[in-house]
C-alpha cells in the first residue's frame, strides 16, 4: 500500500477494502469483475481480512451472508451484472438480517467501458429494502464502508455500497485510520431469524418496513445527507460521481449532497427545494433520485435534459443546462485534419485462444459465446463469435438454437467459453445439454486463470486469493459426470489437433466438449520453451491467411503489402507459420 | 488553480506507472490530487488514457475536452487521437514512436502520416522526443514510461524539482530504481 504518515492516493476500491478493515471486518468474498475486481485484492493484502475469490457471485454472496451469521464483519463485492447472479440470496438476507455487519458492494459501469448493459442498481437496493450509501470520491468509500458496517449492525440489516467506474477507478487522497476490534459473536440459532419460512417471512418483511421508516428518519440527519449552501437561485441535488461533475460546472450554486440515497431523505429534499429557486437533479443514467422528488410534488429539472444512456461528465452537464450558466463551453482546440485508425483491444500475441477461432471461422460454425477475454472473438478478422448474453449462457444458448433449429444446424453448432466462466455458470448448462438431448459441442478455454479482469485465482489455477495452493478442478471428469461421453483434451498450439478435433466432435450425434488447454501467455511465472518463428519475406505472396490470425505482432508491410513480422511483440508461438502455405514463415525445430 | 495533465498511450506501454508517480508527486508538492483511467481492457493493446488533476481543490476527476494543459502521449497516433482535451495552444509532450494499430496491421488502414506538421498546426508548444530510443540506450525499453515523465517534470513548475526523485526512490522497486532514476534524469535533460 503506497501511503504517506497518515494520508494515502487511493481509488475508490482501494479505499473501500482499506474501510473494511478499519471497521473490522473479518471475511470477505467476490468473483471478479470489471470495475469491481480491486476490492478483493486489496482486502487480500491485509493479514486481518481472510479474502476469498468465489466461483460466483452467488456462492461468494451466500459465504458473506454465512460468515455474518457465524459472527464475522463481513464484505461481497460484484460489478453490477455480478448483482443479477446474487440477486437470489440479496433479496433474503434483506429480511433475515445480520448478527455482525454485513457490507454488500455493486460497482456500477455507467458507460459499459467493460460490460454487456448499463443497468442501474440503486433500484436494487430499493427493490430488496436494503439501504444504500453512494460515494462520490475514495475518502467517502472509506468512510462510508466503515458507515455502512455500524448501520449494518445497529439496524440489523445488510448494507449496500454502490459506486460506478468512475468512483471505483478513479484515485484520491484518503487520510488513515486504525483498525477497529469487533465484538466477538458467533452464531446464535434463531428459526424465527434465519429460516425464511413462510409463516417466519411473513413477520420479517413486517420488520423490513418498520426498519426502513426508522433508517430514513436517520437520514434526513445523517451527516452523509449535507445541504452545502450557496447561491440560492440554482439547488442542485446530487450523489455519487455526479456530484464531482456538477461542482466542476456550478462551482458557487447550492446543493443536496446525498451519501445515504436509499431510503431518501425526503423532509431534507423537501426543505432544501423550499429554499431555492430552480432545482436541478442531476445524476448518472436512470431518475432515481428524480422520481423520489417528482413523487413528492416537487417540480424540477432532470432527465428532460440530461441524457440516460452513457456516462456523465462536466461537459455533457453543462451542455444540457448551458442557459442556467454563464459562463460559456471551453474553447476547443481544432481537430487534426488527419485521419485516425481505431485502437481497439486484441487477443495478445501468444493468446491460446486465437487457434481455436482460426478453425471455427475455416469451418463456418455458429458460435455461441460466453464473457472473457475470448469475447474479442467476435471482431475481425476471427468474426467467430455470434451471441454473446451473459456469464455462462454460451453452452444453453447454443442448446436453445439447436431445439428452434434441430437438423438445419447440427454439425455447425459450438458453444465456447473459458475455464473460469464454466466454473462460473457453465457446468449446470452442460448438465442440461446432456440431459435434454442436445448434441452441439461446447469447447472449454482452459488458459488455468480469470485473465479478462487481470489474473485472478480460481480452481483451475491451483491457488487462492492469498496464494496458498489448492486443488485443480478435473474438467474432464466433471464433464464425464454431467454424462458426457465425448471429452477431447488439445492443446490450441497443435492447429492440427483443433481442426480434426473441431471436425471429429461435429460429427458426434451426442454432445461434445473440447478442453483446449494452454495457458495464459501474460501468467506471471509461465516461461514455456519455444521454437523461434523468422520470415523470408521473398517468399511471401500476401495471400492474406496469416492477417486472418488477427495478431498484433503480423504487419502488413505499408510498402510491399507483404507480412512482416514485429520482433518486438512476437512470442513465437508459431501459429503463422503453421498456416503459411508458401513457406514464408517458419518454425525452428530446435527449442530454446 | 487546477493543472490538467492527460496521459495516453498504448497498453503495455507503462502509462499507468507514469501517472501514479505524477500524483503522488503532486500530493507530495501539498496539492489535492484526483486521478481517472479506465482499468480493464488495458492489457490487450488498446488504447490507454489517464487523467490526472491538481490544484488548491479538484471537483471532477475527468478533464474537460479544451481544458488539459498538458497532452502527454506515449504514442505519436494516440497524441492525434486525444488532441480534442487540449486548450489552445496546451503543451503537446510526445514520444516519437508508432505502433500500428490491428486496423493497420492487417491492412485495413493506413497509419497517418505527417502526424508532426498535424501536430505543430494545433499547437505552438509541440515536443516531440526520442523517448523509446533513450529507453533503449538505458537497456530496458520498459522505462521509456519514466524517461517520458523526465521530460514532463521540467515543464511543471508547480512541483520542486526533487520530489521527483524522491517518489521515484519511495514507489519503485529497488532493483529497478538505478535505471529509473537514470531514465529520469535523461527526460529531464531531453526537455
Amino acid at each position: 500500500m503506497k501511503q504517506s504518515s497518515n494520508r494515502a492516493f487511493l481509488s475508490g476500491n482501494a479505499a473501500i477494502a482499506r474501510g473494511a478493515w478499519e471497521a473490522g471486518v473479518r471475511f470477505a468474498a467476490a468473483y471478479p469483475g470489471t470495475p469491481s475486481t480491486e476490492i478483493l485484492e486489496y482486502c487480500g493484502t491485509y493479514a486481518e481480512i481472510d479474502a476469498q475469490w468465489s466461483v460466483n457471485e452467488k456462492t461468494a454472496m451466500e459465504t458473506v451472508i454465512g460468515a455474518c451469521y457465524g459472527g464475522a464483519r463481513a464484505l461481497c463485492a460484484q460489478k453490477h451484472v455480478g448483482l443479477n447472479v446474487a440477486a437470489d440470496p440479496f433479496f433474503t438476507v434483506g429480511y433475515t438480517g445480520v448478527n455482525a455487519g454485513l457490507v454488500i458492494v455493486s460497482a456500477d459501469d455507467p458507460g459499459m467501458h467493460s460490460s454487456q448493459n448499463e443497468q442501474d442498481n440503486r433500484y436494487y437496493a430499493m427493490m430488496a429494502k436494503i439501504p444504500m450509501f453512494e460515494p462520490s470520491n475514495s475518502q467517502e468509500a472509506k468512510d462510508m464502508t466503515k458507515a455502512a458496517v455500524k448501520m449494518s449492525e445497529e439496524y440489523d440489516t445488510p448494507v449496500m455500497l454502490r459506486t460506478t467506474t468512475r468512483t471505483s477507478h478513479s484515485e484520491s487522497i484518503v487520510s488513515l485510520g486504525e483498525r477497529e476490534t469487533a465484538p466477538e459473536r458467533e452464531f446464535v440459532r434463531d428459526m424465527g431469524k434465519y429460516c425464511v419460512l413462510p409463516h417466519n417471512a411473513r413477520r420479517l418483511h413486517v420488520k423490513v418496513e418498520e426498519r426502513l421508516k426508522k433508517i430514513a428518519e436517520f437520514g434526513n440527519n445523517c451527516e452523509f445527507n449535507r445541504i452545502e449552501s450557496g447561491d440560492k437561485r440554482i439547488g442542485i441535488i446530487s450523489s455519487g460521481i455526479s456530484y464531482c461533475h456538477a461542482r466542476e460546472v456550478f462551482p458557487d450554486v447550492s446543493y443536496l449532497k446525498l451519501g445515504l440515497t436509499f431510503p431518501m431523505p425526503v423532509e431534507l429534499i423537501k426543505k432544501f427545494a423550499e429554499s431555492v429557486e430552480t432545482l436541478i437533479v442531476i445524476e448518472e443514467n436512470e431518475p432515481f433520485i428524480e422520481t423520489v422528488v417528482r413523487t413528492l410534488g416537487i417540480k424540477c429539472i432532470g432527465k428532460d435534459r440530461l441524457p440516460v444512456c452513457g456516462e456523465l461528465n462536466p461537459d455533457i452537464i453543462h451542455e444540457s443546462l448551458s442557459e442556467f450558466i454563464e459562463k460559456p463551453m471551453p474553447a476547443l482546440t481544432k481537430p487534426p485534419a488527419v485521419d485516425i485508425p481505431v485502437r481497439p483491444p486484441v487477443l495478445c500475441p501468444g493468446c491460446p485462444h486465437r487457434g481455436v477461432f482460426f478453425m471455427l471461422r475455416k469451418h463456418d460454425c455458429t458460435v455461441t459465446g460466453d464473457i472473457g477475454c475470448y469475447s474479442l472473438g467476435a471482431f475481425a478478422p476471427h468474426n467467430a463469435m455470434h451471441t454473446i448474453v451473459c456469464m455462462g449462457a454460451s453452452i444453453t444458448n447454443s442448446l436453445g438454437i439447436e431445439k428452434a433449429m434441430k437438423e438445419k444446424i447440427h454439425g455447425k453448432l459450438v458453444a465456447v467459453l473459458g475455464e473460469s466462466t464454466f466454473m462460473h455458470s457453465g457446468i449446470t448448462g452442460l448438465l442440461d445439454t446432456v440431459y435434454n438431448q442436445g448434441r452441439h459441442v461446447t469447447i472449454i478455454l482452459d488458459n488455468s486463470i480469470t485473465a479478462m479482469t487481470g489474473h485472478q485465482q480460481n480452481p483451475a489455477s491451483g491457488h487462492t486469493l492469498k496464494g496458498a495452493p489448492a486443488k485443480v478442478l478435473d474438467f474432464e471428469a466433471i464433464c464425464h459426470a454431467c454424462g458426457v461421453t465425448n471429452v477431447y483434451t488439445i492443446d490450441p498450439f497443435d492447429l492440427k489437433a483443433v481442426e480434426s478435433t473441431l471436425k471429429q466432435a461435429l460429427s458426434e450425434s451426442e454432445p461434445a466438449v473440447i478442453i483446449a488447454r494452454r495457458p495464459c501467455f501474460l501468467l506471471k511465472n509461465y516461461k514455456p520453451k519455444v521454437h523461434l518463428v523468422s520470415i523470408k519475406r521473398d517468399k511471401c505472396v500476401k495471400c492474406g491467411i496469416c492477417w486472418k490470425l488477427g495478431c498484433p505482432a503480423i504487419e502488413v508491410n505499408q510498402q510491399d503489402g507483404k507480412t512482416q513480422i514485429n520482433p518486438t511483440l512476437c512470442v513465437h508461438c508459431g501459429l503463422c507459420a503453421a498456416v503459411c502455405k508458401p513457406g514464408a514463415i517458419t518454425q525452428a525445430k530446435e527449442e530454446v | 488553480m487546477a493543472k490538467n495533465i492527460l496521459l495516453c498511450g498504448v497498453g503495455g506501454q507503462g502509462t499507468l506507472l507514469a501517472s501514479n508517480l505524477l500524483a503522488e508527486c503532486a500530493m507530495e508538492a501539498g496539492f489535492d490530487v484526483k486521478k481517472s483511467e479506465i482499468h480493464g481492457m488495458a492489457q490487450r493493446g488498446g488504447s490507454v488514457v489517464s487523467h490526472v488533476r491538481f490544484g488548491d481543490r479538484i471537483c471532477s476527476p475527468i478533464i474537460r475536452k479544451g481544458e488539459c494543459d498538458i497532452l502527454l502521449a506515449f504514442e505519436e497516433l494516440e497524441a492525434l487521437r486525444w488532441t480534442e482535451y487540449l486548450k489552445p495552444g496546451g503543451l503537446v509532450i510526445s514520444n516519437a514512436q508508432n505502433i500500428l494499430p490491428m486496423s493497420v496491421s492487417a491492412g485495413n488502414a493506413k497509419y497517418p502520416t505527417g502526424i508532426t506538421e498535424a501536430l505543430a498546426a494545433i499547437s505552438a508548444d509541440v515536443t516531440s522526443v526520442d523517448a523509446i530510443g533513450k529507453a533503449r540506450e538505458l537497456g530496458n525499453q520498459k522505462c521509456l514510461n519514466v524517461v517520458l515523465l523526465g521530460v514532463l517534470a521540467r515543464r511543471i513548475d508547480e512541483i520542486k524539482p526533487e520530489i521527483w526523485p524522491e517518489m521515484i526512490r519511495k514507489m519503485v522497486p529497488e532493483r529497478l530504481q538505478e535505471l529509473n532514476l537514470k531514465a529520469f534524469k535523461t527526460g529531464w535533460n531531453l526537455a
